[in-house]
């Protein structure tokens, strides 16, 4: 009951009455609040509560308070109630009836039923989060929103507005794009490094760099695999390389197929036995690409493997 | 004396048929051997194919590795191309291992009668195997 804040009862701009309930009686955690019978207001914003006789005494609280609500059935001589979980009291809320409650959460009870209605409007506001949208303290934009329906010469006058608006708003996405330009160009040079620290990448992760460095006229699969055939006549450092399993890779032109599978065996025989994965981890290279090494080195001779439930482990090629 | 294990027998990778030839070609003349001698020293004239998979021969309970059915059958397929195992059923389920080929028993026998002078002799099965003469020239089982 803490969570409420003494209110004149009035809604505030922009915030809509849903639906009001008589015969509510309200319940600080299991205990029934100090106050009488009252009338239940839902707003889009707000859960009001105001007593019957005394109109002066009106409580709020906003409905971001709320984390989640239940019904209670009705019983015999027990009305249906619907029980609300409240957030933590906020640090700068206006004080209220209840200085201080132990509990977290708070009960309507309908004597007069109307609950089912009641729940319902509240899981629907509480979908719609319509607080959020229109915050109260703000006050009305004007001649925004498309709802608004105007003819005539104000019609055509909101309209010049709106759409000199919209384009404000382009321009300033526009100047946004600049400062992306240059992440892009940041993760260009990720992009370079990781190639250079692996020596190797799957052209799908290529494929995925380039279009996110792109953003917008995004590359489609067939042209960067035919421009990256194209490497070797245009004398890029840069090759494509086409795996047994038909794993693609871009490669740089210096890292030669010998160094990889020695890097591959030394590595193997370091740790007297690898994974796919733990070699991965090791190269910092993806689970795929340490695969193809391995396999690679175990083709040339270099390795051999321990193939068991515990998964696919390479040896150095001790036979 | 107990049987002394190849130190290919506590490789892991032992227990896999390597795809690679040439590491396949090694693998199998290791096993090969390995079970020559297994045999030869436990002498061990038949083989069950099901039983062979739970004996220590191709199960290593220390590295808790065996060798698969499908991996003995190749053993034993090479076994048998180099003359040392004869199936003794079409099912290949029992066959006969022979850590000595008949060729190189054969040899063993004439070397043997040679020396002892005894070429174009006749003697029994009986006195080969188990005769005085032969004693400690390893044709106990013959």
């Amino acid at each position: 009951m803490d969570r409420f804040s003494w209110s004149n009862g009035l809604l505030e701009i922009n915030e809509t009455l849903v639906i009001q309930q008589r015969g509510v009686r309200l319940y600080d955690g299991d205990d029934k609040a100090k106050m009488d019978l009252g009338i239940t207001l839902l707003s889009t914003h707000r859960l009001i509560w105001r007593d019957i006789k005394n109109h002066e005494c009106c409580i709020a609280m906003p409905l971001s308070q709320i984390i989640f609500f239940e019904e209670q059935a009705a019983g015999i001589g027990k009305s249906a109630k619907i029980v609300i979980h409240l957030h933590p009291v906020p640090a700068n809320k206006e004080p209220g009836p209840y200085q201080y409650s132990k509990y977290s959460y708070i009960k309507l009870s309908f004597k007069e039923h109307g609950q089912i209605e009641f729940y319902r409007r509240l899981t629907e506001e509480m979908t719609k989060k319509r607080w959020e949208n229109t915050p109260v303290s703000q006050p009305i934009p004007t001649g925004t929103g498309s709802q608004t329906r105007a003819v005539g010469i104000v019609g055509i006058e909101r309209k010049i507005e709106e759409k000199r608006k919209e384009t404000d708003k382009n321009i300033s996405e526009t100047l946004n794009e600049q400062p992306l330009h240059h992440q892009t160009s940041a993760r260009g040079s990720r992009y370079n490094s990781v190639i250079e620290r692996g020596g190797m990448m799957a052209l799908t992760e290529v494929y995925c760099l380039v279009n996110r460095a792109r953003g917008m006229e995004l590359l489609s699969p067939e042209d960067l695999v035919n421009a990256c055939k194209m490497f070797e006549s245009l004398k890029l450092p840069l090759r494509l390389r086409v795996f047994d399993s038909g794993v693609m890779v871009v490669q740089l032109q210096s890292h030669s197929e010998e160094e990889m599978i020695a890097s591959a065996l030394d590595n193997v025989s370091e740790k007297g036995s690898l994974t796919a994965e733990e070699f991965a981890k090791l190269l910092g290279l993806s689970v795929l690409l340490s695969k193809e090494r391995l396999l690679l080195a175990e083709k040339m001779g270099h390795l051999c493997r321990d193939d068991s439930v515990e998964g696919l482990r390479f040896y150095p090629n001790l036979f | 004396m107990s049987f002394e294990w190849p130190w290919q027998y506590n490789f892991p990778p032992f227990f896999t048929l390597q795809p690679n030839v040439d590491t396949r070609q090694k693998q199998l003349a290791a096993w090969c051997s390995l079970a020559l001698s297994y045999c030869r020293h436990h002498k061990l004239y038949t083989l069950d194919v099901m039983e062979a998979q739970e004996s220590p021969m191709f199960n290593n309970k220390k590295i808790e590795r065996k060798l698969s059915m499908e991996a003995i059958q190749v053993v034993f397929e090479e076994l048998r191309k180099k003359g040392n195992l004869e199936w003794l059923d079409k099912n290949k389920s029992r066959c006969l291992v022979m850590w000595r080929r008949p060729e190189e028993w054969g040899k063993l026998i004439y070397q043997w009668v040679s020396k002892n002078g005894m070429v174009n002799s006749v003697f029994t099965l009986y006195e080969l195997s188990n005769g005085d003469d032969t004693e400690g020239e390893g044709m106990a089982p013959f």
